[in-house]
């Protein structure tokens, strides 16, 4: 019987010819930890009475998620995880480096057909590189870090089939928003999205890590992108390291088979407080917003920065209205430096923020106030997401968030492309 | 391990930013702590509201959203005995396995808000005392029984020196 892109990639990682429902213990490739969850893992490997590091070569934590710390117990935390790494010899991406899911595909150690477990829920963002990558809690990372392994129940598969051409002003944050709406938060738990068709090979790499960032807020375990050109010329700026595609078998299982056609689309948000409440941007145009944020590990890319400096140059943010940008990482940020990006957004009014997570969790960078209206890039609009349960927040593109903090009030974008 | 507690009902779709909020989970690893802020943002009071044993119980998809492993962990220290739902989102499934948080998928519908019941793991039996009616629990992969008899991952770990699923 055929395979998915998942089970050929576990049953190459378990040394067992597994399908959907098997539970498989796995050889990982990658254990990335970060602020947020990694103080935690290193708790939970001193319980596990770990040692040495599996392979020191292949695990990094990343001090992205309140970065520069803003507190004394969140250095505390951080400390623990630099004397860590230190003690066992794993690379550590301190402050200023940028968000670890730019950061881990930028290292060149993910490509297609790796395994990556990462205590970080958007670690499902790889797998536009053909890897299963997917989230999991200190404890299992700690499990990773001691063994090299992790437990999986294989996953079914969701297989999206997006045809046709996105039309100009409309991107790859608008694409997901729109699945998001059609499969719901729960639409795929427990299972695997694979993201297929014309619509998603036309995307850039960036639009792709933003399309699979995404799959977690259905439930997705992972949301995997087939390997093309585009994938392997862009490893090839960051590795020598040779990766083989996988691809799913013409006669593979799927839980479901969904088809789009992404044509007729129109710039999407997503409305207070859930990622699947989502519209077209046209039925909530107007509504006033008091900051924009441009960043995250879905939308802070260099295309993302580009997009938004394009619609911004030359004009003034809304006097009403903070802009804040958090470049995905220090590559990115001095990219955009030198492009004039970050001259462009800067002389429109634009807070550029250390690269990390900047205001995305509600750590630092950028607490919305009481009754306050965000239109953000980010993934997530729960209510508190930004630190205050007090605040709305919508999410849309960069384009959407660009065009919104000019005119003050959520805006389509196209009216700035003519 | 025998339970018995009254519930405290939730909807679908509780996702671990309201469990424990990212504002507080980046402050420290003390985990009583954390508890006192468990669903604040869904109910302020809850903290206070709980007596040690009481259950939450919700609807599809428990613990979606970030893999903060402070979510199951906050809810064991602020006393709860397990939580119910119709269904739980994976990351937040394995870690409450992971860290001995007992989680049940059941048919919520069947369970209202200050209903008591008695919950027998080992036996994976409901019984809805204030209803007087029993709930099928659907039963966990052998591998989280596995991990859940040893006490948690990292007590199967010094066990077994590492997985040992046989
Ligand atoms: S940018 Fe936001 S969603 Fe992405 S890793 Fe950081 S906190 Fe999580």
């Amino acid at each position: 019987m055929g395979k998915t892109i998942i089970e050929k990639i576990l049953t190459s990682h378990s040394g067992q010819e597994c399908q959907a429902n098997d539970i498989v213990v796995a050889t990982v490739d990658f254990v990335m930890g970060q602020d947020g969850t990694s103080p935690l893992a290193i708790r939970a490997y001193e319980n596990m009475e770990g040692q040495e590091l599996f392979n020191p070569d292949k695990v990094a934590l990343v001090i992205d998620h309140s970065s520069p710390s803003p507190l004394e117990g969140v250095s505390a935390l951080h400390t623990i995880m630099r004397n860590f790494a230190k003690q066992k010899g794993c690379r550590i991406y301190d402050i200023g480096e940028g968000v670890c899911h730019q950061l881990i595909p930028e290292s060149g150690q993910v490509g297609p057909g790796s395994l990556v477990i990462g205590a970080d829920s958007h670690t499902c963002t790889y797998g536009a590189l053909n890897a299963f990558s997917t989230g999991v809690g200190s404890t299992d990372l700690a499990g990773g870090l001691v063994s090299g392994k992790m437990w999986f129940k294989v996953p079914e598969t969701i297989k999206f089939v997006c045809n046709g051409v996105l039309p100009a002003g409309v991107y790859a944050k608008d694409l997901i928003l729109y699945l998001m709406g059609q499969v719901t938060a729960d639409g795929c738990t427990y299972m695997a999205a694979e993201y297929t068709g014309e619509a998603i090979q036309a995307l850039s790499m960036e639009g792709r890590f933003t399309v699979a960032n995404m799959a977690i807020e259905m439930g997705a375990k992972a949301g995997l992108m087939e390997a093309d050109e585009k994938t392997f010329s862009w490893l090839r700026q960051f590795t020598e390291q040779e990766f083989t595609a996988v691809s799913a078998d013409p006669d593979a299982q799927y839980h479901k088979v969904l088809t789009f056609d992404v044509s007729e689309l129109e710039p999407q948000v997503a409305k207070p407080h859930r990622v699947d409440n989502v519209s077209p941007l046209s039925e909530v145009a107007g509504t006033p917003i008091q900051q924009a944020f441009i960043g995250t590990c879905t939308n802070g890319r260099l295309e993302d920065l580009r997009i938004a400096a394009a619609i911004l140059a030359g004009k003034k943010v809304h006097p009403d209205v903070r802009l804040i940008v958090a470049p995905a990482s220090r590559k990115v940020y001095l990219d955009a430096m030198n492009e004039g990006i970050i001259q462009r957004l800067v002389e429109a009014g634009a807070a550029v923020v250390t690269p990390g997570c900047g205001p995305c969790v509600g750590t630092h960078n950028g607490v919305p106030s009481d009754g306050e209206t965000v239109i953000s890039t980010a993934n997530r609009n729960f209510k508190g997401r930004m630190g205050n349960s007090n605040a709305e927040i919508y999410l849309a593109s960069p384009a959407s968030v660009a065009a919104s903090a000019l005119t003050g009030v959520i805006t389509d974008p196209r009216q700035f492309m003519k | 391990m025998k339970f018995q507690g009254k519930c405290h009902k939730f909807g679908n779709d509780v996702n671990t930013d309201y469990i424990i909020s990212g504002k507080y989970k980046f402050k420290t690893l003390d985990m009583n702590e954390l508890a006192k802020h468990v669903m604040e943002d869904l109910d302020p009071d809850f903290y206070s509201k709980v007596t040690a044993g009481d259950f939450i119980v919700a609807g599809n998809n428990f613990g979606c959203g970030s893999s903060r492993e402070q979510a199951p962990l906050a809810i064991k220290h602020a006393n709860i005995g397990a939580v119910l739902a119709k269904s739980f989102a994976r990351i937040f499934y394995r870690n409450a396995i992971n860290t001995g948080l007992p989680v049940l998928e059941c048919d919520t519908d069947l369970i209202d808000a200050g209903d008591v019941l008695d919950i027998d793991l080992s036996q994976g039996v409901i019984i809805n005392r204030t209803k007087d009616m029993k709930i099928a629990v659907k039963p966990l992969p052998q591998v989280m029984i596995k991990i859940l008899h040893d006490g948690g991952l990292a007590p199967h770990f010094r066990k077994h020196g590492g997985f040992n699923f046989d």
